[in-house]
């Protein structure tokens, strides 16, 4: 594969210069010059998007600094603060990486490793791609029926549990299909060899294959946090906080804080504001969106530093 | 006969029956995180199905032919919502389609590989956006910095803004799907192309995108999968009308607007039963449309795929 883009690459280069030296037809240029403006104008949106988010909110940030960042929700615009929205997200993504890490892993180690090409096989397979292109806010319906009303008693209902169950359940296929092409990518041989030298299948799994396969199993779950994090249309429905303003209890432990407190997240304390008319608001808007952004820039650096100081070992 | 006595005594080569047991074990385990899939699927259908079904028996069936989507008055017109879904689908598409085949053919046939290492990845950071954020753009930016400035009668809400920004979500996706499609394309048709005097765009234009496009008119399908069912921008961006309108300068409930307009107002709407119900059957219909473009954009690239 490596070896037929590299060639891909260098025949064509060669072959077009050497037989069209530098008689490039206009008309060649012209599409060239229109298929690169296709992919600029789109990027060109992404700097538009950071340029004007940062103008706008900015301002909040450096008037108010740490301030916003430890603050509580209030109905107050030049009151208001994220804090309860990053505890939130932060409680969320505890609980997506506990429910789809294990289980995303073990679900595409058996498909990869066990699984015969049977019409079962076949079935869960197909299944995975299904779920991975279902539309999140179908996962926060089943959040909604499953996690808040039906389970409601051991997840408290409206609560941090029930939230991450749903995102959990939602980014699990990503999880699995990541994880399934990491492991296809380690050589044939290396099973074959700890295999000869006496190895069970688990043990050629634990010790061979789960290793090689790591760096990219852990970018690949950081990346599925990093959705995870950023996922807001699912805990609409179940059950985060869409009001500008709520309490919990200040004495409440850390358990009772995921298992009877209320509780938003980041990306939906940005919906809340979004939606109001004032200016205030937009302006707050755009200061949680840039640290929101920060944090998910964060997260993908911690993919790219986890993925480097596995391979260098 | 003598041979069998000198012969060693047979081994047992079954294994230690510890080590089996624990291979059996961790085999189980793994087929149950497999399982799980399924039992995922499986509730998602049942929460949909079942109170899609109790939404179908409170209503008369009229419900769903009046006038607009006003779930808390008893009218429960689901063809708007779907129009409105498929005006900003449309919208999208006329965005993401252009921009992302574009950007895909320049990735895969045009950009020497250091510019590739740039412009990739650049286009995953716009796929790492949450879509909160572009609907907060598409709010605050595009609405009035661009659909108001074109057009000035456009309401505050507009599907144009909103989808225009759920384009620009896709067009990542677009990009990344047709650009594999194309690299999977041999060299050697590339090399007979110019071998034969064909310019390079005849050869990215006439060459491997033909020989591509079952993997692009698949990925084109998924985006349109991926539109109908975005959330956050259309929530934020396409306003809350429910009477059906087909002008992209108005605003309207799309299904994914009209659930998460549900959703805002859940608490009080604990006592209109069939309201609350409603969400379900617009869940239902809403997984429908998405299963059925992501099972056809899997049929395309089964059936017309090019085998070289």
């Amino acid at each position: 594969m490596a070896l037929n883009t590299l060639t891909h690459e260098s025949t064509s280069t060669l072959v077009r210069e050497r037989l069209a030296g530098k008689k490039t037809s206009a008309f060649d240029q012209l599409v060239a010059l229109a298929l690169l403006l296709a992919l600029l104008s789109a990027l060109a949106v992404l700097i538009v998007l950071l340029a004007d988010v940062v103008r706008k909110g900015m301002p909040v940030l450096t008037d108010r600094g740490f301030e916003f960042v430890t603050g509580r929700l209030n109905p107050e615009a030049s009151e208001a603060g994220i804090l309860q929205g990053i505890m939130g997200s932060l409680a969320l993504t505890v609980f997506v990486l506990v429910i789809a890490f294990p289980v995303g892993v073990g679900a595409a180690i058996y498909l990869e490793e066990y699984a015969h090409d049977n019409r079962v096989t076949r079935i869960i397979q197909a299944n995975i791609r299904n779920l991975a292109g279902v539309p999140s806010i179908v996962y926060g319906l089943l959040g909604l029926a499953v996690f808040v009303k039906l389970l409601g008693g051991m997840t408290g209902g409206r609560t941090v549990i029930s939230g991450g169950l749903t995102l959990g359940v939602l980014v699990l296929p990503i999880m699995i299909i990541t994880t399934a092409e990491a492991i296809r990518a380690v050589p044939q041989a290396l099973r074959e060899a700890s295999y000869g030298v006496g190895a069970t299948q688990w043990e050629t799994i634990r010790h061979q294959v789960l290793p090689v396969a790591m760096p990219a199993i852990l970018t690949g779950t950081v990346l599925t946090i990093a959705r995870a994090f950023g996922e807001s249309a699912p805990l609409l429905l179940a059950g985060a906080r869409l009001s500008l303003f709520f309490s919990n209890s200040t004495d409440a432990g850390l358990w009772d804080l995921v298992s009877s407190e209320p509780y938003t997240a980041l990306p939906i304390v940005v919906y809340n504001w979004a939606r109001q008319p004032q200016k205030e608001f937009v302006e707050l808007t755009a200061a949680a969106i840039i640290v929101l952004l920060i944090l998910l820039l964060a997260v993908n650096a911690g993919a790219i530093v986890l993925r480097d100081r596995y391979e260098r070992r | 006969m003598a041979l069998t006595d000198t012969s060693p005594q047979t081994m047992d080569l079954t294994g230690d029956p510890k080590r089996l047991a624990r291979e059996a074990r961790v085999r189980r385990v793994f087929l149950a995180a497999s399982v799980i899939s399924i039992v995922v699927s499986v509730a998602i259908i049942l929460s949909l199905v079942g109170e899609a079904w109790n939404f179908l028996t409170k209503i008369e069936l009229g419900d769903l032919n009046e006038n607009g989507w006003f779930p808390r008055r008893g009218r429960f017109q689901i063809l708007a919502l779907i129009v409105h879904t498929l005006v900003i689908s449309a919208i999208a598409m006329a965005v993401a389609a252009p921009l992302g085949l574009g950007a895909a053919i320049y990735l895969s046939e045009y950009a020497r590989p250091n510019v590739r290492r740039v412009l990739k990845p650049s286009l995953e950071v716009l796929a790492g956006i949450p879509s909160v954020v572009l609907g907060f753009f598409a709010l605050t930016f595009i609405t009035p910095n661009v659909v108001k400035n074109l057009f000035s009668s456009a309401s505050q809400s507009n599907f144009l803004a909103a989808g225009i920004a759920v384009g620009v979500l896709i067009v990542p996706l677009v990009a990344s799907v047709s650009e594999d499609a194309m690299r999977a394309v041999p060299t050697a048709m590339r090399e007979a192309s110019y071998g034969l005097g064909a310019k390079r765009w005849h050869t990215s234009l006439r060459v491997v995108v033909p020989a591509a496009i079952s993997g692009i008119v698949a990925a084109m399908i998924l985006a349109v999968s991926r539109a109908i069912g975005e959330t956050m921008i259309v929530a934020l961006a396409a306003g809350t009308n429910g009477i059906m309108t087909l002008s992209p300068l108005d605003g309207g409930l799309t299904m994914t607007g009209a659930m998460a307009q549900l959703a805002i107002g859940s608490d009080q709407v604990a006592g209109a039963v069939a309201a609350f119900q409603s969400l379900f059957f617009v869940g239902l219909v809403l997984f429908f449309m998405t299963f059925a473009l992501n099972v056809l954009s899997e049929r395309v690239v089964r059936r017309f795929r090019n085998k070289y």
